[in-house]
């Protein structure tokens, strides 16, 4: 570089540096001027989401409707960058939006920490929530740590022209029937299984992994891996064990399981390829479906899921208590919580209400989704909500023991096939120990 | 003129005034240097230097992300983690993905490096074509190799299929799956290492190549004998980047999979994931994944002082020969002038 270039150089740098001072002041600046001197003061609350709620022409909406409220929307690409966000500035003390969206993933952690939260329970709103969906929103002291804003109650997607060649039924009522109607079990879910997978001429299998169907299984379970006091008590729970023995029995003995991990590569082509028949159908799960089952025609969805309800899956909206527009964000998350933006929201982005009132709206009851052969999921899944009937507790640990341990452990079996399911338990039970 | 005249014997303070100034001056030279150099100092202090000795204050305590500071535990942080089976499982896959990514990867950098010094057609291009894939961003990377080596429906197995070798479990066996980690890094990052070696070796006075081709020295004892000892500082450094980048590497294991754990067997779980893990994912335990930093940063420090030594063993082998390289290209030089 010649000498000649460097005053140049540091000039650049100096004005890059001032510039970035003078825009930090006006931005500080300018929030003091807000302050209207009319009757209703000017506020601005931040909102800040992940992934897609479809809320955003709600908030257009609502600030039409509130002249004196300035609404900033923060869209994160995924929840795990919300979640990072969110706890750095709960850690640091300041930054958090003044309305933050929560998945249902988090709220065990942030249970441990909710004098961050405010309580928002309201006794104008009693009965807006499902039940089991609004404890979900409550800490260990019955706090209102967060509404619920959607729910995300299982069913079972099949592939109709599989069953078909295979010799099932076809019709989504008889296949729900099949599996026992109300009363399905998940034993006859595997059974019928077996029949599928001795005479089905592509050699498809039942499902797609062990860990999958797990999952579905231990959501039914109330104490699955801690006890009231937070032990952990995952490797001498009984259900626990009866559930991974029955599973892996299933994915192995009877070749039930397609072996492909949910979400990776295999498993995204396997939707093409044919490689399963049926998969446990959470309501957001229709949309990767019918991506990467584009072109295949045969899918549909049974009104059923063995063993009870599950739910997988869903969010929440708190209030952190570092905003300074309490009663404001207070009236912004009532407001979108409301039945009739539920059901906004339903048609915006697909999130299922976790409001009754919304459920029973005729733009969900009467929806019904074209890839899936016309199924009417609105109402299907109201019902499935319903059947819910147990949210498993989900202490501090639920999801380390969940993710690092449990989830590894049946995929050592089903999916990598370096473990028996004898010695993949064990290695269960000694990852576990230091969460103990 | 007369009152200094007068003055400068008697009490010499003029002089002394002189004096003052000529120690500004020699302040002026003296402390300017430090003072021109002082905001990388700073600047280092405040993004490297505190976050390293806070990470280990971090480290002696009970740390959780949202509940802040806990008690003072010494070092049982680090007892806890050295008795996990998990950070040694951790260890080994960041070895063994180290060996497997870096040294490939050095070796063929000079390879391509003294190719592309060559006097070739199109240099410009063949340089920038190096450089390239260093411009893909790594995550993107992952995604592309991850799915060309699926285990069931990935592109290489199906070709290997076709073969008639038999499919690799690139995400179920180890050192498969350290193997595509390390394509991943070889891809990215040999084109990078190879054009500061070009620019060492574009460095190398042509006179020693003169020389050597009069001595008669073939191709590849010029490479040995002259290309290599001429280049060793920048071989040093490549290679202690490359080491300190391959040690950290966090990016392409965790998107080699969906999951994100660094598979189901912790097949390629590296230490800076076994951190992530104990930080973010479990039980969000600061003090833990700090002293696993800790641990690693020693790590590094051991095997960079290690390959530093090795380097210069290698290079300066056969000091005499080079040396009489160099000597016979003055002479030549100067014959010729």
């Amino acid at each position: 570089m010649k000498p000649r270039s460097r005053p140049l150089l540091a000039l650049t740098a100096f004005g890059a540096a001032a510039a970035v001072l003078l825009v930090g002041c006006a931005g500080g600046g300018d929030q003091k001027d807000a302050g209207g001197d009319a009757g209703d003061e000017k506020v601005t609350l931040t909102v800040a989401t992940f992934n897609d709620f479809g809320i955003e022409p709600l908030l257009e909406e609502y600030q039409e409707l509130h002249p004196n409220i300035t609404i900033e929307h923060k869209r994160a690409a995924t929840s795990d960058e919300a979640r990072e966000n969110m706890y750095s500035k709960i850690a640091a003390g300041s930054g958090l939006a003044d309305i933050e969206y929560v998945e249902i993933d988090w709220m065990p952690e942030l249970r441990g920490y909710s004098q961050y939260l405010n309580d928002l329970a309201d006794p104008a709103i009693e009965g807006r929530f499902i039940g089991w969906a609004e404890e979900g929103g409550k800490d260990a002291e019955g706090r209102q740590i967060a509404y619920p804003v959607n729910i995300a109650p299982e069913g079972i997607c099949y592939r109709a022209d599989l069953f078909e060649q295979a010799g099932l039924p076809t019709d989504r009522a008889e296949v729900a029937e099949l599996f026992g109607g109300a009363n399905a079990t998940w034993a006859k879910y595997f059974e019928v299984g077996e029949q599928f997978v001795a005479n089905s001429p592509g050699g498809a299998k039942w499902f797609d992994e062990a860990a999958s169907i797990y999952q579905g299984m231990v959501n039914q379970l109330e104490y699955p891996y801690e006890d009231q006091d937070d032990n952990v008590i995952a490797d001498t729970n009984p259900d626990v064990k009866a559930i991974f023995d029955q599973v892996t029995t299933a994915a192995l003995d009877d070749g039930l399981s397609a072996g492909l991990q949910q979400w990776n590569d295999d498993w995204g082509q396997a939707f093409q390829n044919g490689a399963f028949a049926t998969i446990l159908c959470p309501s957001w799960i229709l949309g990767p479906i019918q991506d990467y089952a584009a072109g295949v025609t045969g899918w549909d969805v049974a009104n059923v899921f063995p063993g009870g309800g599950g739910n997988w899956g869903g969010s929440f909206l708190s209030i952190p208590t570092q905003t300074e527009h309490f009663d404001e964000a207070k009236a912004l998350a009532l407001w979108l919580t409301a039945p009739e933006q539920q059901v906004k929201t339903f048609e915006n982005a697909g999130l299922f209400p976790a409001t009754p009132d919304a459920t029973t709206d005729p733009a969900v009851t009467e929806y019904s989704h074209t890839y899936f052969n016309n199924a009417p999921t609105g109402q299907i899944f109201a019902e499935r909500a319903e059947a819910v009937k147990v949210m498993p507790y989900k202490g501090p640990h639920y999801f380390a023991v969940q993710n690092t341990a449990m989830i590894p452990a049946l995929r050592r079996v089903d999916v990598d096939k370096t473990d028996t399911a004898q010695s993949s338990w064990d290695k269960f039970v000694a990852e576990i120990e230091q969460y103990k | 003129m007369a009152k200094t005249k007068a003055t400068r014997p008697e009490a010499g303070r003029p002089v002394r005034k002189i004096g003052f100034r000529q120690r500004l001056g020699r302040w002026d030279v003296k402390l300017s240097p430090y003072l021109y150099v002082s905001p990388f100092f700073i600047v280092f202090a405040v993004v490297g230097m505190f976050p390293l000795l806070y990470t280990a204050y971090v480290s002696m305590f009970d740390w959780h992300l949202l509940g802040g500071k806990g008690e003072f535990v010494g070092l049982g942080n680090y007892e806890f983690i050295l008795g996990q089976h998990n950070f040694w499982v951790a260890m080994r896959n960041t070895l063994s993905i180290f060996v497997i990514s870096s040294v490939p990867q050095v070796t063929a950098a000079i390879g391509i490096a003294w190719v592309l010094d060559a006097n070739i057609r199109a240099k410009t291009f063949w340089r920038m074509g190096v450089l390239l894939p260093y411009v893909v961003a790594p995550v993107a990377v992952s995604v592309i190799f991850s799915r060309m080596f699926a285990d069931q429906f990935g592109l290489v197995n199906s070709v290997l299929g076709g073969i008639g070798i038999d499919p690799i479990r690139w995400h179920a066996d180890p050192l498969a799956s350290h193997f595509v980690i390390s394509v991943m890094v070889w891809y990215r990052w040999t084109g990078y290492n190879t054009l500061i070696c070009l620019a060492a070796m574009q460095a190398v006075p042509r006179d020693l190549y003169e020389a050597a081709v009069i001595d008669g020295a073939s191709k590849a004892k010029q490479f040995f004998s002259v290309t290599i000892p001429q280049i060793r500082p920048t071989i040093i450094f490549v290679i202690i980047t490359a080491t300190i980048g391959c040690l950290q590497i966090f990016d392409e294991p965790r998107m080699y999979d969906q999951f994100g754990q660094g598979g189901s067997d912790h097949q390629w779980m590296t230490a800076t994931l076994y951190l992530y893990q104990l930080g973010w994912n479990q039980e969000m335990n600061f003090g833990r994944a700090a002293s696993v930093a800790w641990l690693l940063f020693m790590v590094i420090g051991v095997i960079a002082v290690f390959n530093f030594a090795l380097t210069r063993r290698i290079a300066s082998d056969s000091p005499d020969h080079s040396a009489k390289v160099r000597k016979t290209a003055k002479t030549r030089g100067a014959v010729k002038r």
